[in-house]
């Protein structure tokens, strides 16, 4: 009689063994299954109903000249032709890239702020609540407000510029003022956000390293440079890909501040011209096709994020 | 059918470390301090006082004038130098604007599409991150990356089809549009709530399985009070979402007393700057602003922690 080696696990374990498993796990479990796609069919209704049905006939769409109540006329892709050529597409998808200026000045400003309020510094909470405040003010109420404060003869902007004997433009009427003036307001609404955000990530760099770092006689701006810049980049990369997220709807103010598009359309963005042509001049079929390609730009900025956050070395938590 | 001891034992240690792993991080109060380490530079932190103090007369002044315009009369409006404090002081345009506008019915309206919405929209949310969290499903993974996926795809892309979608079934000038698609669920919350409930061990819902408790009884006497802040906080953002909403409102609401209050103050803009009536459109601005704000200085401790803890959840 030989000796025979012992069985190892996966000798006995065939496949036959862990399909008939799965057949017990599934009756064993035959309830929990049962409740949790249950309490998960709502959420998942609503992406089959109003994401992935429209998106599919948006595709569709695309490819028709519609105007949303008649037949729909398959015309294949003559939409993204007309559209390579529409001057005002492009012109539009230009004003809209041109607003993201705003990111960086912003996130600059935003990181400078959450340093300044890490520091024990009286009345920080005040501060934090102050500049937070426009972040939740509704923004259709902030663009009224901001339309009127750049008025030219008696808005607030200007009136504070004469203060310092500078005549300040007719901000939303003039074609080289318009986008700038639009940027200020973004960055003025949206500062409070990006410095919570930095604020926390500031706050969760390890005091060690600094310490260690001043030790070996490293200054205020290389310790910036080399540990809190790197410390807080997973932030900075979750604002800049929000940013431009968000930054490439951009919508509200526009329609509200320069409800024409702007002096010669310079402050038309891509959603604003998009809105128009599908609920103003109902060509839906047109206005599909660009939004399809706002979708793709978006993903791919997302993509890209996903991307980089994999190479990120660094997370807060 | 009661929990046993053991079961709500569990509950309060986990409710206890949710709570303390939950917080934003505040590790460091002073990671700036000078060589020494430990003491701040004085004469550095008043400069940035400063600096700061400057700041907040630039992000407040503008919220300031709203709120002072809509104290004046038409003419004190043009006067130089701008009046800060409104002289006459009016509070006539708090009674013109719920007498000749459409604010009442906009706040009214407003209130519907963010309350139902959040309301139940939060019920929803809740079940499905307890679901994908702590239940066992196949291919439950796979249902969470395709909600995820939706966050990807901006509205406007789908705003047209899902208007035609609307139209069809004739729900053009209602609410219905504006509450339906959202009130299914919301990816963020379900978001923050499934990784919340990481921090929850599986052994509390398998120990109340085992004590015979049903699933929806699970969901609510243990996974509910124990997220319950997480709740709070993302409950108020989302109604803080849906109540200054614009887009979406404007493409649907013809009527204006069907329309919700962005979209009401944006049509005053338009009608009531020809006859110069600002201190009516501030004060319109005002009152759409006040309601958020108020919630805000209230919850603003929860508010802020929960923003601040986005950044580092993804």
């Amino acid at each position: 009689m030989s000796i025979t080696a012992p069985p190892t696990p996966q000798s006995t374990w065939t496949k036959e063994d862990a399909k008939a498993s799965r057949k017990a796990n599934r009756k064993l479990h035959r309830k929990e299954y049962i409740w949790a796609g249950a309490f998960m069919a709502a959420p998942v209704i609503g992406w089959l109903a109003f994401l992935l049905f429209p998106l599919a006939f948006s595709v569709y769409a695309s490819l028709t000249n519609w105007n949303g109540l008649g037949n729909m006329v398959f015309i294949g892709l003559d939409n993204y032709v007309m559209l390579f050529q529409d001057p005002y597409f492009w012109r539009a998808l230009w004003n809209t890239v041109f607003y993201m200026i705003g990111i960086p000045i912003g996130l600059a400003l935003s990181l400078g702020l959450a340093m300044a309020l890490s520091r024990r510094i009286p009345g920080r909470t005040f501060f934090r609540t102050v500049y937070y405040i426009p972040v939740i003010s509704s923004l259709a109420a902030i663009a009224i407000l901001w339309q009127w404060a750049y008025n030219g003869d008696f808005g607030l902007v200007n009136q504070f510029l004469s203060i310092f004997g500078i005549e300040g433009p007719n901000w939303l009427m003039d074609e080289n003022w318009a986008k700038p003036a639009l940027i200020i307001m973004a960055i003025w609404k949206g500062l409070g956000y990006s410095t919570i955000l930095y604020l926390a990530a500031v706050q969760a760099v390890p005091r060690s390293l600094y310490e260690a770092a001043a030790l070996d006689g490293a200054g205020g701006w290389r310790r910036f440079r080399t540990i809190t810049l790197p410390m807080v980049r997973p932030v900075t990369f979750f604002l800049v890909v929000t940013n431009i997220i968000g930054g490439s709807m951009i919508f509200t103010e526009i329609n509200i501040m320069t409800p024409t598009g702007g002096p010669n359309w310079s402050t038309a963005s891509l959603v604003w011209y998009i809105w128009n042509k599908a609920f103003k001049n109902l060509q839906m079929g047109y206005a599909t096709s660009m939004a399809l390609v706002l979708g793709i730009l978006v993903l791919i900025v997302t993509v890209i994020q996903f991307r980089m956050n994999k190479r990120n070395d660094f997370s807060i938590e | 059918m009661s929990l046993t001891t053991n079961t709500a034992a569990a509950a309060s240690t986990a409710a206890q470390l949710t709570e303390t792993e939950n917080r934003a991080p505040k590790i460091n109060r002073n990671p700036f301090a000078g060589r020494s380490g430990t003491e701040e530079n004085k004469a550095v932190n008043w400069t940035l006082f400063g600096i700061l103090s400057l700041g907040a007369v630039f992000m407040a002044a503008p919220l300031l004038w709203m709120l002072s315009t809509s104290l004046k009369t038409k003419d004190a409006v043009y006067s130089l130098p701008p009046q800060w404090i409104p002289d006459p002081f009016v509070w006539d345009n708090y009674v013109r604007v719920f007498d000749d506008t459409y604010v009442l019915s906009g706040i009214k309206n407003s209130l519907i599409v963010a309350g139902t919405v959040t309301i139940i929209g939060t019920v929803f949310s809740a079940l499905a991150a307890f679901a994908l969290a702590k239940l066992r499903l196949p291919g439950k993974n796979a249902i969470f990356i395709a909600l995820l996926s939706g966050m990807m795809v901006p509205f406007p892309t789908l705003m047209i089809p899902q208007f035609v979608l609307f139209s069809n079934l004739g729900w053009v000038d209602t609410l219905l549009p504006l509450i339906v698609p959202v009130i299914l669920g919301n990816v963020i919350m379900i978001f923050f709530l499934r990784q919340y409930l990481h921090n929850v061990p599986d052994g509390l819902v398998e120990a109340a399985k085992i004590d015979g408790a049903s699933y929806l009884r699970i969901f609510w006497t243990i996974i509910v009070p124990l997220i319950r802040p997480a709740i709070a906080a993302q409950f108020i953002l989302w109604f803080m979402a849906v109540w200054n909403d614009y887009l979406a409102p404007i493409i649907y609401l013809n009527s204006p007393e069907k329309q919700t209050l962005q979209v009401v103050i944006a049509n005053m803009n338009v009608q009531y700057a020809t006859q110069r009536d600002y201190p009516l459109i501030m004060t319109a601005s005002v009152i759409s602003v006040l309601p958020i704000l108020v919630v805000f200085l209230i919850f603003q401790r929860q508010i802020i922690e929960s923003v601040a803890l986005t950044g580092s959840k993804v």
